[in-house]
């Protein structure tokens, strides 16, 4: 016999017969691919082009000296130069500057700017020094001169030669464009100038970011950095381009895992529609089988027939997936960036760059899905006895088998367990292994639970009510419900896990909003403009702001930035008045508390953030050293008194009363001001009055309102992608219900044929089709959100907090569900119908005759 | 003397801090520069006073100490050598109070001739004056870069101290006669214009001894060696292409300065030569009496331009012929400063007879020299 021969007549009749089932399998998994194609190429290109650009700010130097805090004292410099081991030196001055003519833009007002000594830079990090125009050697050196990248002039709209004016407290100094850096990576906004222009202007005399080391040759770089680690003492981090990677690494790892894994959901559930249609594809032609089974064909190549069919469709779906992401990951970044609305990779202007391994990858994942989802028919087809399956109403016999629940429930209870596991290398491994579980063994028990329920309703409709329509609908559902709940597999998974993200998404968004009220107590925040640890409010502007009439109360932050682990990003340290008696009413605590009464005067408390227990072991209760430089000789000792919710910083944030940072620190400057209202003054006035101070102009004045309205903003923003995912994963499913019900419609043509016979009118028919899909989806949508429901609290309370490091609570988007159900439903039900009606049309007699 | 050259000839990235260097460059070739008047002018009647003289002088644009010599390895051969440290003053807002301000920049170079190797083997580097890093000191010749340091010591003897990349040395350099104030006073004019001029001394016949490195070997050298010491607010003539010079100790113990600048029109716009014999008496000559001729040219391989390598110069009645160590003595920095220009080690014959030993400097003969 031919194989290749029966081959091509199988798989071309089949599809001839139902193209509409092939092509929805490959848009599926096309779709599948697509989407994690796409996201992974992003976030690879954005990632990889934001490494790179932050390599490209530290040069190709062996080692980088640090403080804990942003700056340090600039003496460091020569005292490294002049150690033999060192051959260069190279101090840089690195400030985030506000640009006057983007002052309102209050998130993304901000350039960067590195002050350099292009002697030094040369030797280290050749790409930042700036090309002068001719004639202007020595602007490289100027008092006035900066230098900025392609991206930051297109952004400022300046060019050489035009002047730039920038904001340092309450000034604004004025600089002239010298040049460009042509050197730096597309789309990077930095600006580059002398190292004591950038210390004289912006008020950081004496201070230095970091110094980058280029060692003498022979040098043991380990050795050397313990060595040097020893000798800076607590208050420096000494590290290396590995360290730089790790952290560049772990401030966007969390997110862009949780954003593949989502964009895997699609893929998933793609697998689930290909397992339905290709199960109702078996079951359909299960007499065909059964007649080359009898001609000769052995069990073994009516596998390799089904699979190889499978292994088509997931050929073609995955190639099309792989340029349809490319495609789409190229537009995206083209029009959007690589930073997806996340922030991450602000400014960053990635190119794609493809790899044979990932798109090997996702090639291998789309169509192992269709293996995977064809496997199970495969094998129950080949396995089938010959003889039951060439009679007629076999079909639901060959089910019986996937209604088995212990397999299910096995899943769910290995969900159980994994819910309980610990994060791997701080990613949520063991929580997303969860979520599969239980997607599977949910949907995996949807026929036997379907069986079950459409059992007792058929019962109950038979002593009751002696509805025909109903009788017939139940009857069908709860004697060959395999099939439908096969076909409801795919818009299953799609549905729970929608439930889920609402869920999730819903209690995000809700906590946050209940700790932005909690945080955000005042009616109108002040702030100036700030660039590194200097700027602020000094005293005299404080007391200023203090004396401005119609303040009831008004509360100073200082805002420091702190490395703790020089693999890890930095934390904040937030020096503010804290309620001594209750923490609680000024900050979000959860949790046990140390009581005040029980602090002594020897250990100062900090209350942490939730990400500070979970990445540095802050427990309360617990003392810990801070590297926070002190005025006096002493280091002194904290003690975690609390831990407090925060969503605004992923990296970890300490808060302390500002009068004892003020006393440890000697530094009396404060970043922002919280101005409570007085009864009679409006904030309109109180704003009015603050624009008039001397330094008016400077302030960027807000109110909590606003602040409120914007997070929400940006929080919304964050999650654009994640609705898209979202949709995409519904259409997906949707596209499975209308392939599986016209399948099985057509399937059941003799059946239909059969109740016209007995009188049953096409109406009838038609209406028992539509209730049979709404009944059916009516079940889907509670099991469903049952299902999704266990999924939302998987991601609310083990994936977020292991990711993210911050909880949250639970808050059920009530109305959103219950329209998306709905509409589920009725989408369901019409899909149904219009699939019947074409199954209905035929000639009555016709269809009998076909039952041999 | 020529301004050095960014030797690393590395990418073009260099081309930015090297076009900085070429400032100084600029003030010996065609550019004037609008000077700021807080810089102080050069005048005449001023009289040098030492030791402080030795030291830097901050009030002025550019100052340089510049050394040459011969030496001698133990295999006896030849080996020239060229050692200078800038200061240059920038426009850099004398009000900030930054450490940093890089208010006086230092600027050194090496070269060393070695006829073995056939071309010059030099480095360089520059740094701002600031934390005790890199300075030049008043009072007293004291000039540091780094690790590279050029020092007058106690008994008036110079120590230098160079170690770059591939090559480096560590030389005493020990005065064997008075130092030669140039123009008679110290004073030395550069053209027609009395602004036109520079304090200027010389110490010749230094005694050198110490060693020299190379590729991490080091050989121990001895030898002869001329120091310039030179500082100035405003130089050159508008006009002006470049200029030929040469500094030689003599055999007989006499010293030898000779130098014209010209135009660029063609002809010298200034010339000036001092001859010191071994008794101290000075001969200075008219710029009419001072004539160069070039007797036989060399053509850069690297770069095409034509040097004048051989040299004849009369000073009044004396016929002088220049010959070089090896022709390829030139110093391309097209990738840096964009600056070319000859500079090598010259024997000097007296109206035929072998006379003595010199640098002989070649500027301005690299046509496109843009700056």
């Amino acid at each position: 016999m031919d194989h290749g021969l029966i081959f091509r007549w199988l798989l071309f009749g089949e599809w001839r017969s139902h193209l509409l089932q092939a092509v929805v399998v490959i848009t599926a998994i096309a779709l599948g691919v697509a989407l994690g194609y796409a996201i992974h190429l992003i976030n690879t290109a954005a990632y990889n082009e934001f490494s790179a650009a932050t390599k490209n700010l530290t040069g190709q130097s062996d080692l980088q000296v640090r403080g804990t805090q942003a700056m340090f004292d600039e003496r460091l410099y020569p005292a490294l130069m002049a150690r033999d081991d060192v051959v260069t030196a190279n101090p840089v001055l690195e400030l985030d500057v506000v640009v006057s003519a983007k002052q309102t833009e209050r998130s993304d007002n901000k350039l960067k700017i590195l002050g350099i000594d292009l002697f030094r830079a040369m030797e280290i990090s050749p790409d930042l020094i700036g090309m002068p125009a001719e004639g202007k050697p020595l602007d490289g050196l100027s008092d006035d001169a900066i230098f900025l990248s392609p991206a930051a002039m297109e952004w400022l709209q300046v060019k050489q030669d035009e002047s730039l004016q920038l904001r340092v407290g309450t000034q604004t100094i004025n600089f002239r464009v010298a040049g460009g850096l042509v050197r730096s990576r597309a789309g990077q906004r930095i600006a580059v100038m002398d190292i004591a222009t950038a210390q004289w202007r912006f008020q950081h005399l004496g201070l230095l970011s970091r110094i980058e080391l280029k060692l003498a040759e022979g040098v043991n770089h380990a050795a050397f950095k313990t060595k040097l680690t020893q000798e800076l003492g607590e208050y420096y981090r000494v590290t290396e381009s590995a360290d730089q990677e790790t952290r560049v690494n772990n401030m966007s790892r969390a997110y862009r895992v949780n954003l593949n894994m989502l964009a895997l959901v699609a893929l998933f559930t793609g697998a689930f529609l290909v397992f339905s249609s290709q199960a109702l594809s078996v079951i359909r032609r299960r007499h065909q089988f059964a007649l080359l089974r009898v001609l000769g064909l052995t069990r073994r190549e009516l596998l390799q027939q089904i699979l190889s069919e499978g292994a088509v469709l997931g050929v073609v779906g995955s190639l099309l997936g792989l340029a349809l992401g490319y495609v789409t990951a190229f537009i995206a970044l083209q029009y959007f960036g690589g930073d997806l609305g996340s922030g991450f990779f602000k400014g960053v202007q990635p190119a794609l760059f493809f790899s044979v391994s990932s798109a090997a990858i996702f090639f291998l994942l789309g169509l192992g899905v269709t293996l995977l989802g064809s496997a199970v028919p495969a094998w129950e087809a080949a396995n089938a006895n010959t003889a039951p399956a060439l009679k007629s109403g076999s079909e639901e016999m060959a089910l019986k088998r996937l209604a088995r629940p212990w397999p299910a429930l096995l899943c769910l209870g290995l969900a159980g367990l994994f819910v309980l596991m610990p994060p791997i290398f701080d990613l949520p491994v063991f929580g997303y292994l969860a979520i599969a579980l239980l997607l599977i063994g949910g949907i995996a028990l949807m026929p036997y639970i379907s069986t079950l329920f459409f059992s007792m309703a058929s019962t109950w409709n038979n002593t009751r009510i002696y509805n025909v329509i109903a009788a017939l609908t139940l009857a069908r559902l709860a004697n060959a419900s395999n099939q439908a709940s096969i076909a409801l597999g795919g818009v299953l998974a799609s549905f729970s896990l929608m439930v889920a993200m609402a869920i999730m998404v819903t209690s995000f968004r809700e906590s946050v909003d209940d700790w932005l009220e909690q945080v955000l107590p005042a009616d109108i925040y002040v702030q100036l403009a700030a660039s590194g640890d200097q700027g602020g409010f000094q005293l005299p502007q404080q007391e200023a702001i203090a004396a401005i009439p119609g303040v009831s109360r008004y509360d100073f932050s200082r805002f420091i930035k702190l490395t703790l682990d020089p693999g890890r990003p930095e934390i904040t340290l937030i020096a503010r008045p804290i309620d001594a008696t209750d923490p609680r009413n000024t900050l979000p605590i959860i949790g046990n508390t140390v009581e005040p009464g029980l602090l002594t005067d020897d250990v100062i408390p900090i209350w942490v953030s939730e990400a500070m227990v979970d990445l540095y072991n802050f427990t309360v209760g617990k003392q810990v050293r801070l590297p926070l430089r002190t005025a006096g000789p002493d280091t002194p000792q904290f003690i975690v008194a609390g831990v407090w919710r925060d969503y605004g910083r992923q990296f970890g944030a300490i808060q302390m009363q500002l009068s004892d940072y003020q006393l440890l620190s000697n530094d009396l400057n404060v970043n922002t001001a919280a101005l409570w209202l007085q009864t009679g003054t409006t904030a309109e006035q109180l704003m009015a009055s603050l624009k008039n101070l001397s330094f008016g102009g400077a302030l960027d004045i807000t109110q909590s309102s606003d602040i409120r309205t914007l997070s929400l903003e940006i929080f919304d923003r964050s999650f654009a992608v994640t609705y898209l995912l979202e949709a995409v994963a519904v259409v997906i499913g949707l596209l499975g219900v209308a392939a599986s019900f016209s399948a099985q419609a057509l399937a059941r043509t003799k059946e239909f044929g059969m109740l016209r016979h007995i009188g049953v009118m096409r109406r009838q028919v038609l209406r028992m089709l539509a209730a049979e899909g709404g009944l059916l989806t009516v079940l889907g949508v509670i099991l469903g959100f049952v299902i999704g429901w266990g999924i939302s609290l998987i991601l609310v309370f083990v994936v977020n907090p292991q990711s993210f490091h911050w909880t949250m609570q639970l808050h059920l988007p009530w109305s959103w569900l219950a329209i998306v159900a709905l509409v589920m439903v009725v989408l369901a039900g019409l899909t149904a119908l219009i699939a019947g009606r074409h199954a209905v049309s035929g000639n009555a007699i016709r269809a009998v005759r076909e039952d041999w | 003397m020529v301004f050095s050259t960014y030797a690393y000839g590395k990418k073009t990235w260099l081309l930015v801090f090297a076009r900085m260097v070429t400032i100084a460059w600029s003030l010996f070739t065609a550019v004037s520069f609008a000077e700021s008047p807080r810089y102080m002018p050069v005048m005449p009647d001023y009289d040098l006073v030492f030791p402080k003289d030795y030291g830097s002088h901050q009030g002025f644009r550019i100052e340089w100490w510049y050394v040459t010599g011969w030496l001698e390895t133990p295999d006896e051969k030849p080996l020239g050598f060229q050692v200078t440290f800038f200061r240059y003053a920038t426009d850099h807002d004398s009000e900030n109070p930054s450490r940093f301000a890089p208010k006086h920049l230092i600027i050194a170079h090496l070269a060393l001739s070695d006829p073995a190797v056939g071309k010059l083997l030099h480095e360089e580097k520059t740094a701002r004056e600031s934390f005790d890093l890199a300075y030049a000191r008043q009072g007293n010749t004291d000039v540091k870069l780094d690790d590279w340091t050029f020092v007058r010591v106690a008994d008036g003897s110079y120590e230098v101290e160079m170690q770059g990349s591939n090559i480096g040395l560590k030389l005493s350099l020990k005065p064997t006669q008075p130092i030669l104030l140039q123009g008679g006073d110290g004073f030395s004019r550069k053209g027609p214009e009395p602004e036109q001029a520079s304090y200027y001394y010389s110490e010749p016949h230094l005694q050198v001894a110490g060693t020299v490195f190379r590729h991490g070997k080091s050989v121990t050298v001895s030898g002869s060696a001329w120091l310039d010491h030179e500082w100035s607010s405003d130089i050159l003539d508008p006009n002006a292409d470049g200029w030929d010079w040469v500094g030689a100790n003599l055999d007989d113990g006499s010293a030898l300065m000779a130098f014209q600048i010209r135009l660029k029109k063609g002809g010298k716009l200034w010339a000036y030569a001092a001859l010191r014999d071994a008794a101290g008496h000075v001969t200075l000559f008219e710029p009419e009496q001072v004539e160069f001729t070039p007797q036989r040219t060399w053509r850069s391989p690297h770069t095409d331009a034509v040097y004048p390598v051989e040299m004849r110069i009369r000073t009044g009645e004396t016929e002088w012929l220049l010959t070089p160590l090896f022709d390829d003595q030139e110093l391309d920095s097209r990738q840096s400063t964009a600056a070319v220009y000859w500079e090598g080690a010259v024997t000097l014959s007296r109206d035929g007879q072998p006379a003595g030993r010199g640098y002989l400097e070649l500027t301005g003969y690299f046509r496109p020299l843009d700056m």
